[in-house]
């Protein structure tokens, strides 16, 4: 993956490639290898101007003619793109395919990317009623706390961790230490989310190689096993969900992937979530069944949550610290999966970590993608 | 961001007279209009209804950082609304005492510019609610 | 003309939350505020929203006038201001849409200064009458501009007055005449972002001619003296030219007590006749008769009488005017009012 940050001089095929090569080399592949490429892309038509983004990773990673797709859920295009990815050799269509995310966020206004972020949501019965995406989250977490008692201070604690976390990630955006002292007085954005509730907007991309498992021992020494994969579906707009303090697609996503791995969440060390705001982790942790529904924010500000505590929430710095770049972060959330379950994952590493899982959302949890990974064989 | 005309258009009758719809199988009302309903699908019947005109908060946020065109209204209160027949949707809050606003607070409807295109655009209207 | 068994059916009102104190905006320009209310005879005035228009004031009024009927069955609707959202593009079929009485209906905006509100009623009242629509609505809604630091600042305010014209009326219309001249009182030329008026020329010559002589006119059509009237409102554009113009038609004070509006929201303009007039209807008893008589600059006035029926009792809105005028109403200071009445020059 690039450092995901303010990339002033990179520009969005510069990242394609940048990302793409560190992947090859670290597969142990030959150009010759690879037979298809996905890619998780949600809005460059809005931030560059540019579609086709297919077409343009198998050109600028100088794979033509391979078969080159986009993938596209919102913020969930990384990991939906991975998911494809992953069909497409689980089917035994190819044996080995590359799966690269990209977002190229800070060449237009911040409004404008608001604006475009906001496409996320519902655009014709929430943003053009004036509601942002954080004010999405915020009715959120504002039910959350009316139903469970989650306290502000609790949805900071998530920040802080992650910030905490990010310091020994040379990839995220942020290296900087906050306190909740910080996150509460840092202003709001949409009541009761504040600006360091909110992840930031970034440029970056990441890329993994997927291999069939029989094959893998041919290119590398320490794959990481894909143990299974699921993806669902909610409606567009929130107001529509049966619940607004708990997403229907990830609880439908981690209990499908727990019964296909034949493992319960308990079993889980290392998990990337989906955290585009604070209120994200703390209804992810509960969705995904690491803790009680309604006790995330309790757990998070005990610290349950934290490097190699109950279960290591968002080792990377999560969307927050680590950055967001759209369309690269559910991809992210592989490579740091990878990372950890290497033993590679350097200042913060979770001991002994057997399985990990990273569970990406688009939108307010229209789409949700989760995958359980498995330490392979070591050589 | 130039507004497309039509498809603010298109849904003008649906802002203005909060018409939604009801599946005669399964009696759930829907706002915003759907052409299929999700629970019954090709066994719903779907009948366009104006919906009831109050209802209550069942969520709420006050935004302070607005989208471009909502900067002079910041900071306003978003709601997710449920009308008396069960409907929800997202709207805006608007002439309401901030601590008014507030869960279960019942609210009504109201008639409401939403956007315009600039000085010269053309101006969109539709529904806000107040507390009531 | 006979209106036999023609005239309001029902009748709905609508005023901004917000109001700024005369002396508010007095402070912003070095004046005694103090003097200029008792002046005028205003106290405070409304003010629109930054998502409030004269477009979203005449659903709101046309939504309460409609209660209990169905707008389908209006032929006409006609809406009166000087503050349109848009110079071409009609006010009145948004008005059609929202209420739901579109398509099959005529609809036009109109423009009379203060008094296209009642150039409005008079257009239905006719088309009842000849039998070529069933009921009509007519609104005079106006959130005019108050030019920064002129006279006029102080009162322009912001409303909205619609009525439903038809038959089995809460209030017969006896007959209603007008005096139109061209006097140019108070304009506004096309482009021009604030009216501009002759200062004391609006008095005499505009305001008070004009509206003598269509009473006048109306007394001699119907052969009704003003001690026959029970209560009478006329055009307000502050709180003293009404009584004035009482006084000099022969109408006690207490007669014009109730229509009397504008020292509560400022002069609202298209609507401020008939925001007047619905005070009226609000108390109004069965067989008492109201005259009505607007200005508008440039000029003329409309006249009406009308006498209550058995109706009125049981078809009145649920809130009165001067109930919805104090109701939930909230105090600006001259920087959030010029926010929202766009008086910053970027907006």
């Amino acid at each position: 993956m690039t450092k995901f940050g303010e990339h002033w001089t990179s520009s969005f095929r510069e990242m394609v490639v940048e990302a793409g090569a560190h992947a090859i080399r670290d597969a142990g592949i030959e150009g010759k290898d690879l037979e298809a490429i996905y890619g998780g892309c949600m809005a460059s038509g809005r931030f560059i101007g540019q579609e086709h983004i297919g077409a343009l990773l198998a050109d600028q990673m100088g794979f033509n003619p391979l078969p080159s797709t986009r993938c596209e859920a919102a913020c969930a295009s990384g990991g939906v793109a991975f998911r494809e990815g992953f069909i497409s050799v689980a089917s035994g269509m190819y044996d080995v395919v590359a799966v690269g995310g990209v977002e190229k966020m800070t060449d237009i206004s911040t409004e404008d990317a608001a604006l475009a972020l906001g496409g996320a949501g519902d655009q014709e019965w929430e943003l053009f009623n004036g509601a942002t995406f954080p004010a999405i989250y915020a009715l959120m977490a504002r039910r959350h706390m009316i139903d469970y008692g989650t306290t502000e201070e609790q949805l900071a604690a998530c920040a802080v961790k992650n910030h905490a976390n990010a310091l020994n990630n040379e990839f995220a955006q942020y290296h900087r230490k906050i306190t909740i002292e910080d996150v509460m007085n840092s202003g709001y954005i949409a009541e009761p989310l504040k600006l360091l509730d909110c992840s930031p907007i970034t440029d970056g991309a990441a890329t993994v190689i997927l291999c069939a498992t029989e094959k893998a021992g041919e290119f590398s020494e320490k794959p990481v096993e894909i143990i299974s994969s699921a993806q669902a579906s909610d409606t567009l707009s929130l107001a529509d969900r049966e619940s607004l303090t708990s997403l229907k697609a990830t609880r439908i996503c981690a209990d499908q992937v727990f019964k296909r791995a034949g493992i319960t969440a308990s079993q889980v060390d290392v998990a990337e979530v989906h955290d585009c705001f604070t209120i994200g982790e703390v209804m992810a942790i509960e969705d995904l069944g690491f803790f009680k529904k309604g006790e995330g924010g309790k757990a998070s500000e005990d610290g349950e949550t934290a490097l190699n505590s109950k279960v290591s929430i968002n080792t990377s710095g999560g969307l927050k610290a680590c950055g967001h770049p759209v369309g690269a972060t559910g991809v992210k959330q592989v490579v740091e999966a990878c990372w950890q379950l290497r033993g590679e994952a350097k200042g913060r590493q979770v001991d002994e970590a057997e399985y990990a899982l990273t569970h990406n959302v688009g939108g307010s949890g229209a789409t949700a993608v989760v995958h359980l990974f498995k330490r392979g064989d070591r050589k | 961001m130039n507004q497309a005309l039509p498809l603010i258009w298109r849904r003008n009758l649906e802002r203005y007279q909060l018409k939604g719809c009801v599946c005669n199988s399964c009696g759930t009302a829907y706002f915003p209009l759907r052409k299929i309903c999700p629970k019954c699908r090709s066994r719903g019947k779907l009948e366009q209804v104006i919906m009831p005109h109050g209802g209550k908060i069942v969520s709420y946020s006050c935004i302070h950082a607005a989208p471009s065109g909502f900067e002079v209204e910041a900071p306003y209160f978003v709601a997710i609304i449920e009308l008396d027949n069960g409907a929800r949707f997202l709207s805006q809050i608007v002439d309401s005492p901030n601590e008014k606003v507030k869960d279960g607070a019942r609210v009504k409807l109201v008639f409401r510019k939403i956007c315009e295109d600039g000085a010269e655009g053309a101006i969109a209207y539709g529904f806000k609610f107040k507390v009531v | 003309m006979s209106f036999k068994n023609i005239g309001i059916v029902s009748y709905g009102v609508a005023v901004p939350r917000m109001r700024i104190k005369i002396g508010e905006i007095a402070r912003v320009w070095g004046k005694d505020g103090e003097k200029i209310s008792k002046g005028l005879n205003v106290k405070e005035k409304s003010v629109a929203a930054f998502d409030e228009d004269s477009c979203t004031l005449s659903v709101e009024a046309a939504r309460i006038a409609l209660e209990g009927l169905d707008a389908s069955k209006l032929g006409a609707v006609y809406i009166g201001s000087e503050s349109k959202p848009y110079a071409v593009k009609p006010t009145a079929s948004i008005v059609a849409d929202a209420i739901g009485a579109s398509p099959y209906l005529t609809a036009a905006d109109l423009e009379f200064a203060c008094k296209a509100g009642t150039a409005g009623m008079q257009i239905c009242f006719g088309m009842v009458a000849s039998n070529m629509i069933d009921f009509g609505l007519a609104i005079g809604a106006d959130t005019a501009q108050g030019r920064p630091a002129d006279a006029l600042e102080y009162s322009a305010g912001s409303g909205a007055g619609a009525f439903v014209i038809g038959r089995e009326p809460i209030a017969e219309l006896i007959d209603t005449c007008s005096f139109t001249t061209d006097t140019p009182d108070f304009w506004r030329r096309q482009h021009a972002e604030f009216p501009m008026h002759a200062g004391r020329f609006t008095g005499g010559p505009a305001y008070f001619k004009h509206i003598m002589g269509a009473a006048e006119h109306l007394f001699e059509k119907t052969g009704l003296k003003p001690t026959d009237f029970d209560y009478a409102v006329f055009h307000q554009p502050n709180g003293k030219f009404p009584l004035r113009v009482a006084k000099m038609l022969g109408f006690e004070l207490d007669k014009v007590k109730q229509g009397l509006i504008t020292p509560f929201i400022g002069n609202t303009y298209s609507a401020s006749t008939p925001i007047g007039l619905a005070s009226i209807l609000d108390v109004v008893k069965p067989g008492q008769k109201v005259l009505a008589v607007s200005y508008g600059s440039g000029a003329g006035s409309d006249a009406f009488a009308f006498e209550a029926t058995d109706k009125i009792e049981s078809t009145r809105p649920r809130k009165s005017v001067f109930d919805l005028i104090e109701e939930d109403k909230v105090y600006v200071d001259y920087a959030v009012y010029a926010k929202h009445r766009r008086k910053l020059k970027s907006l």
